[in-house]
């Protein structure tokens, strides 16, 4: 099976003025057509770096160092030119977290899908407008000919959110990068959001990257998830084995400290400590083990890519192969 | 959007009432008797008298703010004492010349300013950022009238590039029929080329001496502006749609960094009509300013008084337009309060 999307050692620096980070460091990973990964860790720890250098629009102080990310075959670190500006947008498409603030806050909705079309295909005046009406309707915006001319401080979070994927969607991409899509938006709208996404994700056979903290909602969503740490990928597999047998002792953590069903506040745990510095220059080859109960002398070597099952990757020295009652 | 100006209009009315009011006041405060400044230093008291009972400066104050409001709403503004001249008829003559001068010093500082701004903006750091940061301090730091001074000194004098600074037009010429009182204008529409040619050339310093000086702030809130606005979340979003960059720039950031701009031109634009005086100075121009100044030092109260309170017309008035241009460029703004 080839896959959609395969980042291959990929390790991205940012050059400030405090010193180099390393922000990411030999991440790997693979969607397939039509799939559904979770990315997720906690804040800081390179889940939205990764998905803009997939993008390509990450920060003037960011340098790829090193691997390669290839989509549909393509290599989109070596297209970076023109061919990478015609897919992105088109074929790869970006939600983002607070929508009200994602969308331009001065120009009508239905105008800001329409500028993506006469970016990317050859719509034009009442034909283009009516595909961007077409594709308000496909979020199941009600009344999408009076929203068209609304404007983004005229809606509510949830509705900015659904233009916001409108537009993302506007040129049916072969995948979709999700950050935080639901970070700012009620409880109830949350579910409404994610929903959309899964139903238009299957309707249109996209392929969906979901950039989340939140392990709850990337395990309802997601068919795999890969674990980042520190611009590390700790670990990698289906969803429900990461749930039921976590490998990594960072993702066991994280596991013990999602809510399930009716646990109390009191069942949950912490992970203790914080993210290491980034700009140290004696960071540890495995970058939790400052924070791990399970350290030991091998610690301090080469990190190691664990095959513990079919599609299920850990990178650790002491992987727990026992199964979570 | 008509309402919304009927409102801004109407909300206006308080201002003047207070202006009027004020400058009544200010007037009448400053030092010097200006029946014995007319009756001159052989002036008898009699003659004193005779003029202050002409002046109507014999009778209350009250009695004489009334006599004013009512002359002022008759059209009649009072004589400049100075020239002879209806105080209505030399503001309506000299304010376009002012207006010329600050619309095209505005009109050079903009077209410079904002480009220079947006490709500080784009470049932090680079060559055109110092460029515009070296400009700004310089425009700043430089008095009007020194910049004035200079230019004149070195096109004129020197090289002999400029026309002798001596007012808006050589004396062989003779103004363009008046329409609209902006020479440049009026001559094209009496299709006299050579008279347009002619304006143009004295402009040209006067209008770069202003330039200089209200390109600072513009560039600066430009430059500041476009940094606010490229840094956030909706352009990140339009680059992820994969949008063209000169979409980016002007369509998305831009228009949105447009706001604070706006209102710096005002504040400059308000700031730089009052305070002209010194370049219409250097530069011999028949504006409103110079002629304000005369009749201060002369307590030729009539022409103080109608300067001040046309100054305070063009407030209003360009605080409308600038708030009716906030609607039109941010839609947040239509919405009435």
């Amino acid at each position: 099976m080839s896959a959609l999307l395969a980042i291959e050692n990929l390790s991205l620096e940012f050059r400030t003025r405090s010193g180099i980070v390393r922000a990411l460091e030999n991440v790997s990973l693979q969607l397939p057509e039509g799939g559904s990964l979770g990315l997720v860790g906690e804040s800081g720890s390179g889940k939205s770096v990764l998905s803009f250098a997939v993008l390509g629009i990450q920060d003037a102080a960011a340098t790829v160092t090193g691997g390669t990310i290839r989509f549909a075959d393509k290599d989109l670190l070596a297209d970076a030119g023109s061919a990478m500006k015609n897919m992105r947008g088109r074929e790869l498409a970006m939600i983002f977290q607070n929508p009200r603030v994602a969308l331009n806050p001065i120009r009508q909705v239905g105008q800001q899908i329409e500028d993506v079309l006469r970016r990317h295909t050859a719509l034009r005046g009442a034909a283009a407008r009516a595909r961007a009406i077409e594709c308000l309707a496909d979020v199941r915006i009600p009344d999408p000919e009076r929203r068209y001319t609304a404007y983004p401080f005229e809606l509510s979070g949830g509705m900015c959110q659904r233009v916001m994927i409108a537009i993302a969607l506007a040129c049916k991409p072969r995948l979709l990068i999700a950050d935080e899509p639901t970070t700012g938006l009620d409880v109830t709208t949350q579910a409404a959001i994610m929903r959309l996404i899964r139903d238009l994700g299957h309707e249109k056979g996209m392929a969906t990257l979901l950039i989340t903290h939140d392990l709850g909602l990337a395990r309802d969503f997601c068919d795999r998830l890969a674990v980042m740490h520190a611009g590390h990928i700790v670990e990698s597999g289906a969803t429900e084995t990461l749930f039921r047998a976590p490998a990594h002792p960072y993702t066991a953590q994280l596991v013990r400290a999602t809510p399930v069903g009716q646990d109390k506040l009191e069942n949950l745990a912490s992970i203790p400590g914080n993210l290491p510095d980034l700009r140290r220059s004696d960071l540890p080859p495995c970058r939790f083990s400052e924070r791990c109960e399970l350290r030991g002398d091998a610690c301090a070597t080469a990190l190691p890519s664990v095959d513990v099952s079919t599609g299920h990757l850990v990178a650790c020295h002491h992987p727990q192969l026992r199964t979570r009652p | 959007m008509l309402t919304t100006i009927l409102k801004r209009l109407l909300g206006a009315i308080p201002n003047l009432i207070g202006v009027i009011v004020v400058t009544f006041l200010l007037t009448r405060a400053l030092p010097g008797d200006p029946a014995a400044f007319f009756a001159g230093a052989s002036g008898t008291a009699e003659a004193v008298e005779e003029i202050r009972k002409k002046l109507g400066l014999d009778k209350s104050l009250p009695e004489q703010f009334i006599v004013y409001v009512r002359d002022l709403a008759s059209g009649d503004w009072g004589f400049s004492h100075a020239t002879g001249q209806p105080v209505l008829t030399e503001l309506t003559t000299r304010l376009p010349a002012s207006l010329e001068l600050t619309l095209a010093g505005l009109f050079l500082a903009v077209i410079v300013a904002i480009p220079l701004g947006i490709l500080a903006a784009t470049r932090p750091g680079s060559w055109i950022d110092h460029l515009c940061r070296g400009i700004a301090t310089a425009g700043v730091s430089l008095p009007t009238f020194f910049t004035g001074l200079l230019l004149a000194y070195i096109f004129y004098f020197l090289l002999g590039w400029a026309p002798p600074p001596l007012g808006r037009l050589d004396p062989y010429l003779s103004a363009p029929p008046t329409v609209t009182g902006f020479y440049l204008i009026d001559s094209l529409i009496a299709r006299d080329f050579e008279v347009f040619i002619g304006a143009l050339k004295q402009l040209i310093l006067p209008t770069i001496t202003l330039a200089l000086f209200v390109l600072a702030p513009l560039a600066r809130m430009t430059r500041a502006s476009m940094l606010g606005v490229l840094s956030a979340d909706f352009i990140r979003t339009a680059r992820a749609s994969g949008l063209a960059p000169t979409t980016v720039l002007f369509a998305y950031a831009f228009r949105n960094a447009l706001l604070p701009v706006m209102t710096t031109l005002g504040m400059v634009f308000s700031f730089l009509l009052g305070s002209n005086v010194l370049v219409e100075k250097v530069f011999a121009w028949p504006g409103i300013g110079s002629f304000a100044i005369e009749a201060l030092v002369a307590s030729d109260y009539a022409p103080v008084q109608g300067f001040v309170l046309s100054m305070a017309l063009l407030y209003v008035l360009l605080n409308l337009t600038i708030d009716i241009a906030y609607g039109f460029v941010d839609p947040r703004m239509r919405v009435d309060g």
